[in-house]
């Protein structure tokens, strides 16, 4: 590794296999983002389907058991599939730069996670070619989907376990970065927003999939063997099957919506040019969003007969998240308040976030009201809400975050006037579509139904909402064609490429370098490069300790081989009730893949290499010329 | 790692140090192990002695809160102050049990057979 040439073209076959070894947080990031992409457009087409089934009274464009699996995977996959790996494709990309790491605390755990990930997405997708999607809704309420025939449950059940360990392992990942791998001076208080809510949101998944692993393994064996936790004839109880998955599915939500807070919590500054308002209140309030969103799942099981006390206990508690959810928008919009606003792409998504996201907390606190959610329970007005809060919260600050940090991650930006476009598209078509369904559920229009008679009052709004659903494709088409557009157009070779940039990611100069900063840098208060560049330092940070050899992590295969041999010891699992002969020796050989590779990984010391000095200057004058990163 | 190992004499002021420092810590676990076998008597005693099932649970319930304290500070080192982040691991811990306590009352208490 001492040869000082920086290579630059690499043929096909040397790319893929970089992708498939990589361990590199940045690459891994750029993964996540495409697999979210992905299954984004997938269940956004599911989505574009169910619309178009509901545009018009008694329409027949599909029949009503692909209408339930459309239903199930829409939800399945934009929650587990979709936005969680998006986010992930964030954090992973900037958060160790937020930080000034070289890389995650454990490289190769990462890569293990987007892996499971990717094969427990592609074992849940496989599910439509081989017998049926799973169809009891992503909730997959027990007394539903125990009698479900077919394989639908068990890919669900499956495909879930797998992507969920991914989530798991990567969730303890950042959760060890951020404690033990911030630079010197980056005290906790010093953190980047972005970085607090994935702190949080990364602890919410340490406490909150082990509950959603064992309702899938009480489930799993309930189908494969008869067991019965969750059948009332055999003494046990459908209700617990509710209580598991809520106790993970509240959290859940948290999980998806703290980096939104936090992304715009990011953007709002830069682009209002102004430091954050209350830091230390949005701090505090992100870690109190996180325990109460432990306190409240039985909201979502107000009907089910919990009794009085526990939903009036579970309503009060609920209600107490608008709180620090209130403070939040009030310092964003203090933030924002007097400042010099730009509105750039990703500011138009903060400013369209605000207003959409507290009507979508406003009819969550509506449900709240335990009597009121009878009468709301299981219509469209609860469509309404969690697409207001997912669409009008996480969505935008998505597609938002695309803009902002495309430069960071790819050394291009994405096309201004085409992403103006597309955010008003999509952004008026979001209203159009999930506005009226607000009334549609007030009307008595019920949630998950295939379709509905004509003259209850419900057409001109069910037919406005389909056209609604067609903008908002059409949005997500035209941001598509942005990215391969600006696929094309020059690198920008830039530092700070909003010129208006604070936190530390904006300090180093794209495209960034595989070991990140040259030389760890000293943090010397919050919004670190904004201090730098008001001090007048053209390096943009200084550094906390001399130019020496940088230990990196060494590629790996294994992780690939780990998930593959989950993803084949799933299919002998989903096969065994049939009684099919091969289902055991399957389970066996997959089982023997991922066990092998883990006493490869343990046996053999890995210890990483050295890029040394001379390299990094070479590396440094390959990427901007001579002097390197000055 | 290996090839930065460094090997140091100790001087004799350390040794005894160490020395004293060991067996203070050993007279420690042991006197926590003695009063954690001394409290699982307690809680099979009161069984044995078949008190009413409103005194026998609320005790063996405490009694349990205590062993996982004292699993937690002295089998598993939360005591040690020294140890690095031992703040944020106190507050993870603590985070799960405050974040689980209220699913095992619920579990208990509005699940119905």
């Amino acid at each position: 590794m001492s040869s000082v040439a920086v290579s630059n073209k690499k043929g096909f076959g040397a790319t893929l296999w970089d992708y498939l070894t990589t361990v590199d947080h940045k690459k891994l990031g750029v993964m996540y983002l495409f697999a979210g992409t992905l299954f984004f457009a997938i269940a956004g087409f599911e989505a574009l389907l169910m619309r178009i089934q509901l545009m018009i009274p008694n329409n027949d464009f599909v029949s009503a058991g692909t209408f339930n699996e459309l239903l199930t995977m829409h939800g399945t996959t934009m929650l587990f599939l979709a936005a969680t790996p998006l986010l992930f494709g964030f954090m992973n990309a900037i958060v160790p730069l937020q930080i000034g790491a070289r890389d995650v605390a454990f490289p190769f755990l990462n890569s293990l996670g987007f892996w499971l990930f990717f094969l427990g997405a592609i074992f849940l997708h496989l599910s439509f070619f081989l017998g049926g999607a799973p169809d009891a809704g992503w909730t997959n309420y027990a007394s539903l989907a125990l009698y479900s025939p077919g394989h639908g449950i068990d890919f669900y059940v499956l495909g879930l376990q797998i992507s969920g360990a991914g989530t798991l392992i990567s969730g303890i990942n950042f959760i060890v970065t951020i404690i033990t791998m911030r630079a010197p001076g980056m005290t906790f208080m010093r953190m980047p927003l972005f970085t607090w809510t994935t702190l949080i949101s990364s602890t919410l998944i340490l406490f909150a999939f082990p509950p959603l692993t064992v309702g899938l393994f009480f489930m799993l064996v309930d189908r494969m063997f008869g067991a019965n936790f969750f059948d009332h004839t055999m003494g046990g109880n459908t209700i617990i099957w509710e209580h598991l998955f809520w106790i993970f599915g509240h959290p859940e939500v948290y999980i998806l919506v703290l980096p939104a807070f936090g992304l715009f919590s990011e953007i709002i500054p830069v682009f209002a040019r102004k430091r954050l308002f209350g830091y230390s209140s949005m701090v505090f309030a992100t870690i109190l969003i996180g325990f109460l969103g432990f306190m409240v799942w039985a909201h979502h099981m107000f009907t089910t007969g919990l009794g009085a006390t526990a939903n009036a206990i579970f309503a009060v508690a609920t209600m107490a998240i608008a709180v620090p959810t209130g403070m939040k928008v009030f310092n964003w919009i203090m933030t924002i308040w007097g400042g010099s606003v730009k509105v750039t792409v990703p500011m138009l998504y903060a400013l369209g976030f605000i207003p959409s996201f507290v009507a979508g907390g406003v009819t969550g606190v509506m449900q709240a009201a335990a009597p009121l959610d009878y009468q709301l329970h299981d219509s469209y007005f609860i469509v309404a809400h969690f697409h207001y809060v997912i669409v009008g919260g996480i969505v935008t600050a998505i597609f938002g975050s695309m803009h902002f940090y495309w430069p960071i991650m790819f050394n291009r930006a994405l096309n201004e006037k085409l992403g103006v476009l597309t955010f008003w598209i999509f952004f008026i078509g979001f209203h159009l579509t999930f506005f009226l369904q607000h009334f549609l559920g007030l009307m008595g229009m019920p949630r998950r139904v295939f379709t509905f008679q004509a003259d209850q009052g419900w057409d001109l709004f069910n037919f406005i909402s389909s056209i609604g659903a067609i903008m908002m494709a059409i949005g997500v088409v035209l941001l598509v064609i942005n990215i391969i557009i600006t696929a094309k157009s020059k690198p920008l070779n830039c530092r700070d490429y909003w010129g208006d940039g604070r936190s530390l990611e904006w300090a180093i100069k794209t495209p960034v370098p595989f070991y990140n900063f040259k030389q760890t840098p000293l943090i010397r208060g919050f919004d670190p490069y904004w201090l730098e560049k008001h001090d007048g330092n053209k390096e943009g940070m200084i550094y906390a300790e001399p130019l020496g050899d940088i230990h990196m992590p060494n590629n790996s295969i294994l992780p690939l081989v780990m998930s593959i041999g989950t993803f084949i010891a799933a299919f002998g699992a989903l096969y065994h009730p049939d009684g099919v002969a091969w289902s055991i020796p399957v389970i066996i050989i997959g089982l023997g893949i991922t066990v092998a590779s883990m006493i490869l990984r343990s046996v053999k010391d890995d210890l990483g290499y050295h890029v040394h000095v001379e390299e990094v200057i070479a590396t440094e004058e390959h990427l901007y010329g001579k002097g390197g990163n000055k | 790692m290996g090839h930065d190992t460094h090997v140091q004499a100790k001087s004799k002021k350390q040794f005894e140090y160490d020395r004293h420092h060991n067996a203070m810590h050993m007279r420690k676990q042991v006197i926590n192990f003695a009063i954690m076998i001394f409290l699982t008597f307690v809680a099979f005693a009161v069984v044995v002695a078949d008190f009413s099932p409103y005194f026998i649970k609320p005790v063996i319930l405490l009694l349990a809160g205590i062993q996982v304290v004292l699993q937690l500070y002295s089998f598993m080192h939360m005591d040690d102050k020294k140890a690095s982040h031992m703040g944020v691991i106190a507050t993870f811990v603590w985070s799960g049990v405050l974040i689980i306590f209220p699913v095992f009352l619920t579990f208990v208490t509005i699940i119905w057979w």
